[in-house]
This record gives structure tokens, C-alpha cells and sequence, in this order.
């Protein structure tokens, strides 16, 4: 009785490990199984969903215009101290005065990317853009101004 | 002779195991006594990836100190998250929308499978066996995909924010999540015949780094582990959160107390996860996915307390408000911390080379041991 279990256990084990070199094997002989993604190779093929949070960009139109008014509002939700607003003051062809952005500073080596200064926009003035390699050689190039330059805000943003 | 236990004789052998080592799966660092090959005592030596996340929350507002939970337990960074949200919607008394908290229940199932997915996977390769792992991260990635399509990150989501989620569902959501259920099931048959059939595997797990259900309630071990030992302790059942009152699954549970068990647990409650999902994936209710809230957020006066189930154990959030925008004090009660207390117990007058294999079982992620 001994003897008879003692070569059934020998069996099962040669059958387990059998079982697993033919999955091992299956995969072998099957080279469309393989999902493998070639980076950095496959660069201009790679397709990042829309919503991707890479970093933070403001939206420019043709016409060299951007929707930021200057509120802080993204300056306040973020929890890293990520973006500093400087506002200006514009004197409208009224003779008032106006408040508008000068330097919208964004610090990309304190971002995490959580979002929240995009949901805080209310007027949809920065988005997430779909970046995603960051590396530089120096820290001060990761210091960005977002708005570009001469760029204003669009009419009837308010 | 009567050795003592857990004192340091001459002839004894004190090994470092860590910070920087490929098995503890992190910067743990373990400092090891032993008689030959024979453990007398492990003790973890914690402190290396410390960033002080709780005091971090106390000058941070009630919507962003949910970011800096994703960063403890990476692995299942949604639940930490769910766990955040519902404290403070326990404050506010929010009514959270039913599609909300749908979405939630859903995200919180397919984030479990995936930490099981990658538990599995580094697990079989603590033992030896590499092959596993790129199984495990098919599965693995199809579930990340899903998470950057929706919430924006493959790990940090940040896609829970007090009073619902951030954003709607993606389009392609359902679609994706079906192509996945059918990916998993083809393919879950692979899993027994890889691993946990495999005579060597189980050898090295059956036996190993036993713990008693009294073991585990005086070590607060919850979780798989917990469960291993035959000791009811899911969350999810015990006190429901969200809709897990009206789902139908079922708390996994193993009595053996060993290291396979803990094992089989986690295999199953996969597929307890995949029937969540199934369930509800075709019955996502329409309706507003975030309830209205104030712009700035803050909690009466008062301490607050949620726990949820993560993929590694129960998590708590404890809250106290002074009134004010920003928490006083925050204390997070990790699962992993309390499970990696039991290690010691488990794996002494085992042998070294089973302490990986325990530990593996354990499934330890150092971020959330050492906030």
C-alpha cells in the first residue's frame, strides 16, 4: 500500500510539472500571443487615452488668445504649490483698469499630476496634455511659463 | 537544552535582509537571527520610505489631501482614495449619486483584481519562477488600460473626489471592461496549471509560516491573510459601504492557516470580483455621476472614522475636524502594517528560505506599512 502511494505521488508530480512546460511550450510556438509593446521604438504608433494626465498646457487659438483670467482658482486647489499666477493690471480704452495675467508659472518638478487645478478652472482655460517624457538635463528648464508671449485674453471671457 | 526564544546566544547569526532587496519588495528592511538555517526571530526595521503623509494632510484641504493616499498603498490606490472620500462624505452628509457610487464599487473591484494580478505575479517569482509574472501582467495591463481611458493614470487615479468621481465614465468603458471579463476567463485556467498545481509550489507552501485564528485577531492581521486562517473578516460583508449590501458574492474563506491558504484565498476572491463586476457592469444606473457640493469644503466639529476593504485588508481613515477647512488630525490604520506584525510569529523555527515565501504571502507593500 505504501509502495502504490508513494509512485502515485511521483506521478502526479511529473504530470503537474508537465502540465505547466506544455502552457510554457503553447507559448512558444505561438508567437501571436506575445502582447509585448517595443518603447521607445514604437513612439509614433503609441495612442494615449484623451483624459491621459501628462502635464499641465494652456490652450491657445489661432489668434494667439487664451481663456485664463487670472483668478488663482488652480493656484488654490493645488496641493503642491505647483503654480504661481502674477497678475497684471490693463487699462481698458475706457480709461478702467483691468486685471489680467502677466505669468502663469508652472513648476512641472512639483506637479503629480492629480488633476485638480484643471477641475478648479472655471473657464476651461488649462487642460492635461497627453506629454509624457519629462526628462531634462537642468531643474530650471521644468520651470514653464504657460501663457506664450503677447498672448491675451479671448473677448468675452469673463 | 531550553532554547530561549528571541534572545541572541553566541554562535547565532544575525543577516540583514534589506532595505535594497528584490524579495521584500520594497526598502523593508529585515534584521534576521539564526541558528543555522533555523529563524529565531525577525524583526522589521521600518523608516526608509517615510514621508509623513498623515501630517501632510493636516495643512491640506478636504478635496486635496485625497491625492496623497494613492501614494500609500499604490496598488490599490482607488480604495485608498474611496476611503478618504466616504470619511468626508460621512461629515458633510453628502447624498452620493447612485450611478456614483456604481462606478466606484466597480473601479474598487477592477483595482482588486489587478493588485491580485500583480500579487500572484511576484509572489510566483519570490519562489523562483519568472515565467508567471508576464501572465499576471496580460491581465494586468488590460485592467491598467481601462484605469487610464476613464480616470486619466494607470496607478495614481485620483478619480475620487468628495461627492461622487471626477469625471464621467469613458464611452469605451463597458466595452472594454466585457473584452477583459472575456480575456480573464480564457485565460484563468493558465493560473492553476502554471502555478498551483505545480508540485514544487506547493510543496514550499503547504505547511509554511502557519497562523491560528487567535494568531490572527490578537495580531489585527485582516484581509487574505486574515481570511486564510478561517477568520471572518471582510469589510465589504461585515459593514457594507456603498452597494455591497445589495451584491451578491461571497466572503472568501480558508481554514487551513498556512501559506497556500492565504494563497487560494486571494485566487478566489479574484473571482469573487469578477462576479461583482459582471453584475453590474450591464446595470450601471444613469444620473449624475458627482453630487453637488460647496466650493470649499468643511467638516463640523467632530472626529470621523470610515474603514473599507482593500485589496490587502481593512483600511481606516480617521478624521478630526476642528471646524476649519483643513483636518486637524488624520490617522490611517493600514492593513499592512498590522500584517507584517505577524511575521515574526509565523515564520520563527522555520527555515530562511521560507521566510520569503511567507512574506510573499503576506503581500506587503512598504508604502503603506510606513506612511
Amino acid at each position: 500500500m505504501f509502495i502504490k502511494e508513494y509512485f502515485k505521488d511521483i506521478y502526479s508530480a511529473i504530470r503537474s510539472l508537465l502540465v505547466g512546460m506544455r502552457r510554457t511550450g503553447y507559448y512558444f510556438t505561438h508567437h501571436k500571443e506575445i502582447i509585448t509593446q517595443q518603447y521607445p521604438d514604437n513612439r509614433l504608433e503609441l495612442n494615449l487615452p484623451e483624459r491621459f494626465r501628462g502635464e499641465v498646457v494652456m490652450t491657445h487659438d489661432e489668434a494667439n488668445e487664451h481663456a485664463c483670467t487670472g483668478c488663482s482658482a488652480c493656484e488654490l486647489a493645488c496641493p503642491n504649490g505647483t503654480i504661481k499666477i502674477i497678475n497684471k493690471f490693463d487699462i481698458s480704452p475706457e480709461g478702467k483698469k483691468k486685471k489680467a495675467i502677466d505669468t502663469f508659472v508652472y513648476h512641472l518638478e512639483l506637479c503629480t499630476m492629480c488633476g485638480l487645478c484643471v477641475e478648479a478652472c472655471p473657464t476651461d482655460a488649462i487642460k492635461m496634455a497627453n506629454t509624457f517624457e519629462h526628462s531634462v538635463y537642468t531643474r530650471g528648464q521644468l520651470t514653464k511659463q504657460l501663457n506664450k508671449p503677447d498672448s491675451k485674453l479671448r473677448a468675452g471671457v469673463e | 537544552m531550553v532554547e530561549e526564544i528571541g534572545k541572541t546566544v553566541e554562535g547565532d547569526l544575525v543577516i540583514n535582509v534589506g532595505p535594497q532587496h528584490p524579495a521584500t519588495h520594497g526598502v523593508l528592511h529585515l534584521v534576521i537571527t539564526l541558528n543555522g538555517e533555523t529563524i529565531k526571530k525577525v524583526e522589521p526595521h521600518l523608516g526608509y520610505i517615510h514621508r509623513s503623509i498623515e501630517k501632510m494632510c493636516e495643512s491640506l484641504s478636504y478635496r486635496q489631501f485625497i491625492y496623497t493616499t494613492s501614494r500609500m498603498d499604490y496598488l490599490s490606490a482607488h480604495i485608498n482614495n474611496h476611503a478618504c472620500a466616504l470619511c468626508v462624505e460621512k461629515g458633510l452628509q453628502i447624498e452620493v449619486p447612485e450611478r456614483a457610487q456604481v462606478i466606484r464599487v466597480l473601479m474598487d473591484e477592477l483595482t482588486r483584481i489587478a493588485s491580485h494580478e500583480l500579487w500572484w505575479g511576484a509572489m510566483a517569482m519570490d519562489l523562483g519562477a519568472f515565467t508567471p509574472f508576464f501572465h499576471a501582467f496580460r491581465e494586468r495591463e488590460t485592467i491598467n488600460d481601462i484605469m487610464e481611458e476613464t480616470c486619466g493614470a494607470r496607478l495614481t487615479m485620483n478619480y475620487m473626489v468628495p461627492g461622487g468621481v471626477m469625471a464621467d465614465l469613458h464611452p469605451n468603458f463597458q466595452s472594454r471592461v466585457k473584452n477583459f471579463l472575456q480575456l480573464y476567463k480564457r485565460k484563468i485556467h493558465e493560473y492553476d496549471e502554471l502555478v498551483t498545481g505545480n508540485i514544487i509550489f506547493q510543496n514550499r507552501m503547504k505547511g509554511v509560516g502557519y497562523l491560528s485564528p487567535e494568531d490572527v485577531i490578537s495580531y489585527g492581521v485582516t484581509g487574505p491573510a486574515g481570511r486564510g486562517s478561517g477568520v471572518s473578516c471582510d469589510v465589504r460583508k461585515l459593514y457594507p459601504y456603498e452597494i455591497y449590501s445589495k451584491l451578491q458574492f461571497d466572503e472568501v474563506l480558508e481554514t487551513a492557516g498556512d501559506s497556500f491558504a492565504r494563497y487560494m484565498v486571494r485566487l478566489r476572491e479574484m473571482q469573487q470580483s469578477i462576479r461583482i463586476v459582471e453584475q453590474l457592469i450591464d446595470n450601471i444606473p444613469d444620473g449624475e455621476y458627482q453630487a453637488k457640493t460647496k466650493a470649499v469644503l468643511k467638516l463640523p466639529k467632530g472626529e470621523f472614522y470610515q474603514r473599507v476593504e482593500t485589496a490587502r485588508g481593512e483600511l481606516g481613515v480617521y478624521i478630526v475636524s476642528e471646524g476649519g477647512t483643513t483636518p486637524y488630525r488624520i490617522k490611517f490604520r493600514s492593513p499592512g502594517f498590522s500584517n507584517l506584525s505577524a511575521l515574526d510569529h509565523m515564520t520563527r523555527g522555520e527555515k530562511l528560505g521560507d521566510l520569503v515565501a511567507s512574506m510573499g504571502t503576506l503581500d506587503l507593500v512598504i508604502p503603506d506599512i510606513d506612511r
